[in-house]
């Protein structure tokens, strides 16, 4: 059990000594200073000039917003298409068929949204230019169109800036040549040289033990899951994602994979400090969000490797801990780390079944993708965490006597709007979806549908509840994981989750770009005594306190009804 | 205003609040308050609930509905009255000051004719007579005249003023009472548009606009309310499938217990009690949103005198030169100042009288008076004995003695650029244009003032003084003043000149001021505080009035603003973080039964899920009354820096915030549990 542990500790203290170099590079990336990856810039300096922009040009924080909605409609509709169409499209040797409307829709949106929920599998429902042209595509687009709102954030938090919040278009292109792409091509070597396929070719087949012939899906793998990690996306090539054997085979590529599923969104926390000069206020966002996540992490650990009590009352000793639907080359251990990982991140990458997990790995994955901003996605967990800080900021600027102000700039009545709607929104998609689905589930289960509505869970009662729960807060969260007891693949739960994962993907993406935006433009406020400081630990505590406020305030009855009482009806 | 002890609850104000209570319950006057209103909507559902219980069980029983009615209307009547109090406390007060003006005769000047009109009756423009005796019946500016006058019953203060026309002193008071002479006042306001009739409007809430913060804040609740709108509407189908049928009165008790009712009940409250305490402070206020700049301000420019200095520059030490008597000199100095009407000379005089073995000194008949002129620089008194005094600037009496042949005395001369050097003026003493020494005369900086400004620093408030004198005197009353920082010779402009840079920073500015030629800087400062003994113009700039014309009532103006947004912040947290242990009575309340796994919850071990529910709401209830002394009051504001503030106010409202309804809930519960 010690070498599991340190095994944990390993990858974790790896990733932030990682994070920390790494956050440092991309700050001067993004402050125009000089790195070693300079020799990219003809290369940037191609595509902007054959794509007719000038990155001199600085946009507001309303054209910045104008951009990216513009390009990620663009890429919608390319990806419809292209599903809907692929079978007739090139590298397609296992002869897939095309995907049905309602999945298309699903999965396009899922994929530009850094969902990547996959209610097809990879194996039979994609085919290698749809997986290489359009998903591993997305990976890199998605990440990098969060990333670059996050930038504009950034900018927009530094001292003397108005209007003038950068160019989009190269916050866009430099996140993918001097950050995604960088690290990516280095995580799909080590995978490739793992035993991770990267060739073009169809099915394999051998032939077992048994006799009997086996077929075994392949293709163009490593460089998709790089990126798929790294972005966290979390779209795999194959149906069973990490806990694949060719998608991640063995220990130190689960090492590799899970520190490229951290890495990213722990630099940016340190990239803020680096970008604004203000290494003091770094460290206390990523304070707070380590300590949610270590907090979340313990329970999910301890649950699994405690073992299961069903198991226990049948007199079956778990020396392994909880191993129904885990693999055994990773433990149970490092899976349920892996869960708090991916689910913490917006990643959604999985190398366990998190539908067999125990009852309390369920509640922290799900409270992970609730807050969705301890770490969080590339770019979009720092602007979900902005939210946070602006409403923590503003009741404890009134604690302390003086009008609430961020970074020097005053927040008021219309910033607080924008706020509110954003900190609402995700409790409401998550509560009203899954309020949808269960009253329809109670009142007409045999609703005359494809699949009929009483067919949708593996599981009844409160672990079938969770199904549900799991996956709009999984789509909300744009995590993409999901509970696999749950039939997903039909119109209701296509149409649904991609409506969820539209609407949670861009407005949080406005909201905090907005509030940023109309700050920036206000006048700056020098700091005096009076001043709340937010780069303390008594704020960061603050910050702590509201995200848990708001996240356990909204969820808890729900968690309730489906974790919670799984939980205590084990006992 | 001498009603400043009065006790938080007064019998007739506590009546008027309690016939306000119900009146406020019009749907229509509280959909100003959303959070409250919701609690309305339910409590009429809830009503509804109850008369249908009596026939039908489905729903619980009859008692326990009517119970559960009782408690959130009672919730909404609790609200109501915290906002009535304090409207009603306001309003007294407010009202004290009114009486003393209503109804009294003035004397109306029509095309020279006097005629006795009401007070009432006044117009803008009007003018009338006053003499010794009158209660002056409004407002107005003094156009003609001088008049001492009593303004103890708007201040408190028992020595009479002098106000006269023209100048920075014209202006009166409607209440106060003339105690000599005959004025002739031109009525400056409208009847009803006094700066009394707007703070009693604020205080009485109809015309209260919401300050922004308080704007921001309301969104913010409104915010929190509409989540838990989605949480409880979205628990009815998650009940369906968990088999579990929840009760509407369950229903509505989670929502109303999660709402932040605490907070929702007492912004209105905390807001007029804001404008009251100011009233109190005896400043009058034009807007809510100016207390509240005041808690945000960074610079506040002061006049030297009054303000950081006791009156004017006074006598300390008297210095003979070498050779010379000190008793003589000091004569000397005393002949010299007998004349002396400025403050200096009077000071003179006064130190010269403590010495108790100087006899007195008079002046000799016929003596001739040296007036003090702009050229000589001194001033004096020659006896007909033939003996010449003179006292003045250190070079013209020079001059003096110089052109008499007499010495400048050397050891005299160390004196005086010490004395200078000390912030100090020296001025130097002449007898027949022989020099006799140099009295020394300092400003006396108030007692007490350099541990305000301390406390100012600490505020993250920067303060300024505005002098008169040169920069050298200027640079060391500053330094022993604390002063942050000083203009010397300031001219009006040089204040507004301030204001705008410092405004061009991001900064807020306060100044205080009485003189017309200060308007200008009045009305360009964030919060501009015009004496009431000033003129119309400079009241009319500022945006607050201080009836006390005390220069630092700033320092309290900026607490009082502090205090308001600390009471409003802290409630806040203290209401949401409510929030948790009811979620721990009610959760567990509504699912024990249908799951009994869910018992595990239970970690208050209430008594039964109904005696669960009733104890959470009433909690709730109960909690608004228990509060509104602190929502009157205020939180108290300590200036020990704002992440001390914040560890402080986080751990008393936020983990008491957590902690007490844990307790509340079960204490009640074990009443209740007794109950039913």
């Amino acid at each position: 059990m010690n070498t599991e542990y340190s095994g944990i500790i390993l990858m974790y203290a790896a990733s932030v000594a990682l994070a920390i170099p790494l956050g440092k590079y991309i700050a001067k990336v993004f402050n125009g200073e000089k790195t070693w990856l300079n020799f990219m810039a003809p290369l940037e300096r191609l595509i902007f000039k054959l794509s007719g922009i000038d990155t001199n040009k600085e946009m507001n924080w309303k054209q910045h917003l104008k951009a990216l909605l513009t390009i990620n409609c663009l890429w919608l509709f390319y990806t419809f298409f292209c599903l809907l169409k692929q079978s007739h499209l090139p590298l397609n040797p296992d002869g897939n068929p095309d995907q049905t409307p309602d999945l298309a829709f699903n999965t396009a949106i899922s994929f530009i949204t850094n969902t990547n929920l996959q209610d097809y599998s990879g194996e039979t429902g994609a085919t290698y230019y749809t997986q290489l042209f359009v998903f591993t595509f997305l990976h890199f687009v998605s990440a990098a169109t969060g990333f670059a709102a996050m930038m504009v954030v950034f900018r927009a938090m530094k001292d003397k800036v108005t209007d003038k919040l950068g160019n989009f278009w190269d916050y866009f292109l430099k996140s993918i040549t001097r950050v995604l792409l960088p690290i990516s091509i280095v995580v799909a070597v080590i995978l490739a040289f793992n035993g991770t396929p990267t060739s073009y070719k169809g099915k394999d087949t051998f032939i077992s033990m048994q006799g009997d012939t086996v077929h075994v899906s392949r293709g163009p793998a490593a460089a998709m899951i790089a990126i798929k990690q790294v972005g966290t996306n979390g779209g795999g090539w194959f149906g069973a994602n990490s806990a694949h054997p060719l998608e991640n085979p063995n220990y130190l590529t689960n090492i590799v994979e899970n520190i490229s599923i951290i890495l990213l969104p722990i630099a940016l926390v340190f990239a803020l400090g680096f970008y604004l000069n203000k290494k003091k206020l770094a460290w206390v966002i990523f304070g707070v969000m380590t300590t949610g996540f270590l907090i979340l992490a313990y329970t999910s650990i301890n649950a699994e490797v405690g073992g299961s009590p069903a198991m226990a009352h049948l007199g079956v000793s778990q020396p392994g801990g909880a191993m129904e639907g885990k693999e055994v080359r990773f433990g149970a251990a490092a899976s349920a780390f892996w869960g708090v990982c991916t689910t913490v991140t917006s990643n959604g990458s999985v190398n366990a079944m998190h539908d067999s997990m125990m009852p309390m790995s369920g509640v922290a994955q799900m409270f992970d993708m609730m807050i969705n901003a301890f770490y969080g996605g590339v770019g979009v967990g720092y602007l979900n965490f902005y939210i946070f800080i602006i409403i923590a900021v503003f009741i404890s600027g009134l604690m302390v006597g003086r009008t609430p102000e961020f970074m020097g700039r005053k927040i008021e009545a219309r910033e607080m709007k924008i706020a509110s709607l954003i900190a609402l929104l995700h409790p409401f998609l998550i509560l009203v979806t899954t309020a949808i689905a269960s009253y329809i589930l109670v009142h007409f289960p045999t609703m005359n549908w494809a699949e009929k509505p009483s067919a949708w869970l593996n599981n009844p009662g409160f672990h079938g509840f969770s199904e549900i729960l799991y996956q709009f807060t999984s789509s909300s969260a744009n995590n993409g994981s999901g509970y696999e007891g749950l039939g997903d693949n039909s119109i209701f739960w296509n149409v649904s989750a991609g409506v969820v994962m539209f609407l949670g993907r861009f407005l949080p993406i406005i909201g905090p770009v907005a509030i940023a935006g109309i700050l920036a433009n206000k006048k700056f406020v020098p700091e005096s005594a009076g001043t709340l400081k937010t780069d303390t630990g008594t704020f960061g505590v603050m910050i702590l306190a509201v995200i848990i406020i708001v996240a356990a305030l909204s969820f808890f009855p729900a968690l309730t009804l489906g974790p919670i009482a799984e939980h205590f009806s084990l006992k | 205003m001498n009603t400043n002890q009065n006790t938080l609850f007064q019998g007739d104000q506590v009546r008027d609040a309690f016939k306000q209570s119900f009146i406020k319950l019009d749907p229509r006057i509280l959909v100003r308050n959303p959070v409250m209103f919701t609690v309305e909507i339910g409590t009429v559902v809830m009503l509804i609930v109850t008369i249908f219980s009596f026939s039908n069980s489905g729903q619980g029983s009859f008692g326990y509905n009517f119970t559960v009615f009782l408690v959130l209307f009672l919730t909404v009547l609790f609200a109501n009255f915290a906002e009535a109090i304090a409207e009603a406390r306001g309003k007294a007060q407010a009202e004290s000051l009114r009486k003393t003006r209503e109804e009294t005769p003035a004397r109306l000047l029509v095309n020279g004719n006097e005629q006795t009109i009401m007070s009432s009756l006044l117009k803008k423009g009007d003018v009338f007579i006053c003499e010794t005796g009158d209660t002056i019946p409004t407002d107005g500016e003094i156009i003609e005249g001088i008049a001492t006058i009593d303004e103890s019953a708007i201040t408190g203060e028992s020595a009479p003023v002098i106000r006269e026309s023209g100048g920075d002193k014209s202006s009166v008071t409607g209440g106060t009472k003339v105690l000599s002479d005959r004025i002739k006042v031109m009525v400056t306001t409208q009847p009803g548009e006094s700066f009394l009739d707007k703070m009693i409007a604020l205080v009485e809430g109809a015309s209260r606009q919401k300050t922004p913060n308080e704007i921001a804040l309301t969104i913010l609740l409104a915010g929190f309310t509409l989540i838990f709108v989605i949480v409880c509407i979205t628990l009815k189908p998650f009940g369906d499938y968990a088999n579990t049928p929840i009760t509407i009165a369950a229903f509505i008790s989670l929502f109303v217990c999660l709402i932040p009712t605490t907070i929702g009940g007492l912004l209105s409250a905390i807001g007029i009690a804001g404008m009251d305490r100011a009233l109190r402070a005896n400043v009058i206020t034009k807007s809510g949103k100016a207390v509240e700049t005041a808690g945000d301000l960074d610079v506040l420019l002061l006049d030297k005198t009054g303000t950081i200095t006791i009156g004017n520059r006074k006598a300390t030490n008297f210095y003979p030169a070498n050779n010379v008597n000190e008793a003589e000199f000091i004569k000397a100095c005393v002949l010299s100042s007998l004349a002396d009407e400025t403050p200096e000379g009077k000071s003179i005089v006064e130190l010269a009288e403590q010495d108790k073995n100087m006899p007195a000194v008079k002046a000799p008949k016929d003596s001739v008076f040296i007036k003090f002129t702009a050229e000589t620089r001194s001033s004096g008194l020659d006896t007909p004995d033939g003996l010449r005094v003179r006292k003045g600037a250190f070079d013209s009496i020079k001059n003096i003695a110089l052109k008499a042949g007499n010495a400048f005395p050397a050891e005299t001369e160390e004196r005086v650029k010490l004395i200078a050097s000390n912030g100090g003026t020296p001025l130097v003493v002449s007898q027949n244009e022989k020099i006799l020494g140099v009295i020394e005369l300092q400003d006396i900086i108030k007692t007490g003032i350099f541990e305000r400004f301390e406390r100012l620093r600490k505020m993250g408030v920067k303060t300024v003084m505005v002098t008169g004198d040169n920069p050298l005197t200027a640079k060391f009353i500053a330094e022993k003043a604390g002063v942050d920082d000083f203009i010397a010779e300031a001219k009006p402009e040089d204040k507004m000149n301030y204001i705008k840079a410092e405004q061009q920073q991001g900064k807020l500015v306060a100044m205080m001021g009485d003189g017309t030629n200060d308007a200008p800087a009045l009305a360009q400062a964030d919060v501009g505080v015009a004496m009431n003994s000033g003129t119309q113009a400079a009241k009319e700039a500022g945006n607050m009035v201080d009836l006390d014309n005390d220069p630092t009532k700033l320092i309290e103006i900026v607490e009082i603003g502090k205090q308001l947004l600390m009471t409003r912040g802290t409630l806040t947290t203290f209401s949401i973080a409510n929030d948790v242990a009811k979620y721990f009575a009610i959760v567990p309340a509504l699912f024990m039964v249908s799951i009994p796994a869910l018992k595990a919850l239970n970690i208050m071990d209430l008594h039964s899920p109904q005696s669960a529910i009733l104890s959470a709401v009433i909690f709730n209830a109960i909690i608004i009354p228990l509060l509104i002394p602190l929502a009157l009051r205020g939180v108290e504001y300590k200036p020990i820096g704002a992440s001390a503030l914040l560890r402080r106010n986080l751990l008393i409202y936020g983990a008491g915030g957590v902690i007490i309804p844990f307790i509340g809930i079960k204490l009640i519960d074990l009443v209740v549990g007794i109950l039913i």
